[in-house]
């Protein structure tokens, strides 16, 4: 009879196509292709039903998150195969109930059955907002589906880890992507990866800068604590982990606010959009589960990006190794108690507390004219790079300092920045 | 003129015929209860429930398994507001009869009204199986697809079931009418079949009864000259470009394609408005009583359900139409069309074909089509 499933529904595909298009321009080339394959597919379709030819499709639930169910999903719905895209759908839908993404697919797929339709989000009069944000949710989901990290690159910012951070996780918030690196100790210490979730990120996006913006900060982080769910509130799901925002350099930038956390979902829905936190980096409750197996409090890095930078590995041993280079330059200087040299390693921005180059200069020369001698030993070094325009790195050691009338451990911190080709502390303290 | 001169005389033809076809059915299978299941409709169409059951009870005591007699007590239980026995009835009746889909539709009406439009859809797509032409449960599957997405798109978008006001009822089948010859097979619903038409002597009886009388319908189109009745098909005779010439009846109607033409425009715009106005007797006044109505439906059936889907929808509907092409061959005429369908809760478009018959000044629609 009549009401065909009509074809409408690939308008659906195209328009996520080219969302997806849209948003990835910034992607290396490699990616470029597949998206330009997925609007290929969509469009050339062709015009016919195949309605006789649909063999069920199999329903092989994965626990991997619902990429790839809804990567089927819209490669059936593109092929015009509605009833496969249903039956995967509703198969979706008993794995996660509340999922809103998949229901509201659903309704597509259904309403298409009784009149043809023309948009994601069919029904008339849908919240036009609330249909964008699944809308997005579909595209940033689809697009990390088709673009995993490439094997031989790595995040730039992951120069170095100390041995006992195992893990590190790094957020692209353009993406709605966190990825988890294992720190490979037995292949020097380069990062593998492990896995990649869908995240929410700020209602107004990322690079925080004060109190209330519902921005998400961008810089280099680690969890401070773990609060089991018991402890909070139904909208944060199945646990919470603190970061430390505002970090030192944070403070130094001036940005403002707090309680910036990586967290769960509320029990009401599987996912929440892209971007609807007030800065929180948010969970599926069953990614987070997983990925909270992976912190270490007060160690597991975490670096949020806009826009995460890959370097292929060649590039970064020569970054780890530069500034390798440039540490052990100022370990040595320091021993050497040849203070000028040792004083060339910071910048002459460099600031602590109150205390400016000139003022620290002037200590440093005092202290160091009561040395007879001086050994530096840097233990547990840690080197990520901030993300962002300047070029920042925050190096984290165990220093274990030894003098002729003073020894002194501590955990210390530096921030260097590069300063006409050269690395330079702008910023130290104890960490 | 020669056509409705022509139509005439065909319809007493086809009204004898349906009658004897009635009487045989009759008078064969169900000698002994003839009387008895009219009596149940007729309790039934007065709201005299209680006294329908005590009689169909009476009759199915006899004869346990008789599906006509307990798909009418299945009625009857809706009627009574007794969704549950009704539902019972029906489902036995599809566990005892398979190949019927009129009892899988109805169960499917009584879970839509509980709201268990998953079963529904299950219950209609069952209905569908067996029966993959039958209109009213595909129609009512529509309309349980419709508030499947629905319930989708509350969970999606948080929405506070408000459009659950705007519930359009799913269409009770009120006549087990086997529509194809499997269902026949069985003695005892098809010889009952007839028994509600009896009581009516009126409208048609099954549809292939219908579709296997007229032999005009079987040629809808085509200018070929059909054996079975040669005097009524040549009626229908093309004018000038006919290819395989037939009975060589001068056509005077078609004088100007224009002319015709704009007159079927004249009757598709009528057709709309009637549609669109509710207007039921303009609306069934707008089709040939040759009218090929679609496959697996009495005429009195597809009336009832055109009833309950115009007359009976809440709200307004507004029907309209564009770049009608439209060719005329003889006293037919195509009209080839975008329809657009607008009423609460959902609008379409799709692409329908109208077959129209000459009758006298007017074209009434003989074959509707959509796509």
């Amino acid at each position: 009879m009549k009401f065909g499933r009509k074809l409408a529904l690939s308008v659906l595909a195209v328009a996520l196509a080219a969302g997806a298009a849209a948003r990835l321009k910034d992607q290396p080339a490699t990616q470029e292709a597949s998206v330009k394959e997925l609007s290929a597919i969509a469009l050339a379709r062709p015009a016919t039903e195949k309605t006789g030819a649909e063999s069920p499709p199999p329903l092989v639930v994965s626990d991997s998150g619902p990429e790839e169910m809804l990567t089927r999903i819209f490669s059936e719905i593109e092929a015009n195969r509605l009833s496969n895209a249903l039956q995967l759908t509703e198969g979706l839908l008993r794995q996660h109930p509340n999922y809103r993404l998949a229901n509201l697919i659903k309704g597509d797929l259904l309403l298409a059955r009784k009149q043809p339709i023309d948009t994601f989000g069919a029904l008339s009069d849908a919240p036009a907002d609330k249909v964008a944000d699944l809308r997005a949710e579909a595209i940033a989901r689809l697009a990390a589906y088709r673009e995993k990290p490439p094997a031989d690159f790595v995040p730039r910012y992951l120069l170095q880890m100390q041995p006992d951070q195992r893990f590190a996780i790094v957020v692209d918030t353009k993406r709605s992507r966190l990825y988890v690196y294992e720190n490979d100790l037995k292949n020097g210490g380069r990062p593998r990866f492990v896995a990649d979730y869908y995240v929410t990120q700020g209602k107004l996006g990322a690079e925080k800068l004060v109190e209330g913006d519902k921005k998400t900060p961008v810089g280099v982080y680690h969890v401070t604590a773990n609060l089991p769910r018991q402890k909070l509130a139904d909208l944060y799901g199945n646990g919470a982990f603190p970061l430390n925002y505002p970090n030192e350099w944070d403070k130094r930038q001036g940005r403002g606010g707090s309680g910036i956390w990586l967290h769960g979902t509320p029990s009401d829905t599987f996912a929440r959009p892209p971007r609807a936190s007030d800065g929180c980096v948010v969970l599926t409750n069953q990614d987070l589960d997983v990925v909270a197996k992976n912190l270490q409090v007060g160690l597991t890095p975490v670096i949020i990006s806009n826009s995460v930078e890959w370097l292929s590995l060649d590039d970064w041993a020569r970054e780890r190794g530069e500034l390798s280079k440039s540490i052990d330059a100022w370990r040595a200087d320091w021993e050497s108690r040849d203070t000028d040299r040792y004083l060339k390693h910071y910048s002459p921005r460099f600031k602590v507390g109150t205390q400016d180059f000139d003022e620290f200069a002037a200590q440093k020369k005092q202290v160091n004219a009561s040395k007879e001698w001086i050994k530096l030993k840097i233990d547990n070094l840690s080197v990520l790079r901030n993300p962002g325009k300047e070029e920042v790195v925050v190096v984290t050691f165990d220093q274990d300092y030894r003098s002729n009338n003073l020894n002194n451990q501590m955990k210390k911190r530096q921030y260097w920045l590069r300063e006409g080709g050269q690395w330079k502390i702008i910023y130290e303290g104890s960490a | 003129m020669t056509s409705i001169s022509l139509l005439q005389p065909r319809f007493k033809q086809l009204k004898t015929l349906r009658a004897m076809a009635i009487g045989l059915a009759i008078g064969f299978a169900v000698p002994a209860f003839a009387d008895n299941l009219p009596e149940v409709q007729r309790l039934i169409k007065q709201g005299q429930y209680p006294q329908a059951l005590e009689k169909v009870d009476a009759y199915l005591s006899s004869r346990p398994k008789d599906a006509q007699g307990r798909f009418l007590k299945g009625l009857i239980f809706t009627e009574m507001n007794k969704p549950a026995d009704a539902i019972g009835v029906f489902t036995k009746l599809s566990e005892d009869y398979p190949e019927l889909p009129e009892p899988y539709n109805n169960l499917a009406v009584l879970y839509a009204q509980q709201k268990q439009y998953d079963k529904a859809r299950t219950a209609l797509e069952m209905a569908i199986r067996t029966h993959p032409s039958y209109a009213i449960a595909y129609e009512n599957l529509g309309d349980v697809y419709a508030k499947l997405a629905s319930q989708a798109y509350d969970k999606a978008l948080q929405l506070d079931n408000s459009n659950s006001a705007t519930q359009n009822k799913l269409a009770l089948i009120r006549d087990l009418i086997t529509t194809s010859g499997k269902g026949n097979v069985k003695p005892q619903p098809t010889a009952v079949a007839a028994a509600p038409v009896a009581a009516k002597p009126t409208v048609a009886p099954s549809a292939t009864l219908v579709t296997s009388t007229p032999g005009a319908a079987a040629a809808p189109v085509a200018p070929v000259a059909p054996a079975t009745k040669p005097a009524i098909v040549a009626a229908a005779t093309p004018a000038p470009t006919a290819t395989s010439a037939p009975a060589p009846a001068p056509a005077p109607a078609p004088a100007k394609a224009s002319v015709g033409n704009d007159e079927v425009v004249t009757a598709l715009n009528a057709w709309a408005d009637a549609w669109s106005r509710k207007d039921m007797r303009a609306y069934l006044g707008a089709y040939a009583s040759s009218f090929k109505i679609p496959k697996g439906k009495s005429r009195k059936a597809w009336e009832q359900e055109r009833e309950q889907r115009i007359a009976g929808k809440s709200g307004k509907i507004s029907v309209s139409f564009e770049t009608p092409q439209i060719t005329i061959n003889g006293d037919m005429a195509t009209a080839k069309f975008r329809q657009h369908y607008k009423a609460t809760g959902l609008s379409s478009s799709t692409t329908k074909t109208l077959v129209f018959v000459r009758a006298g000044s007017k074209w009434l629609i003989k074959e509707e089509n959509a796509r």
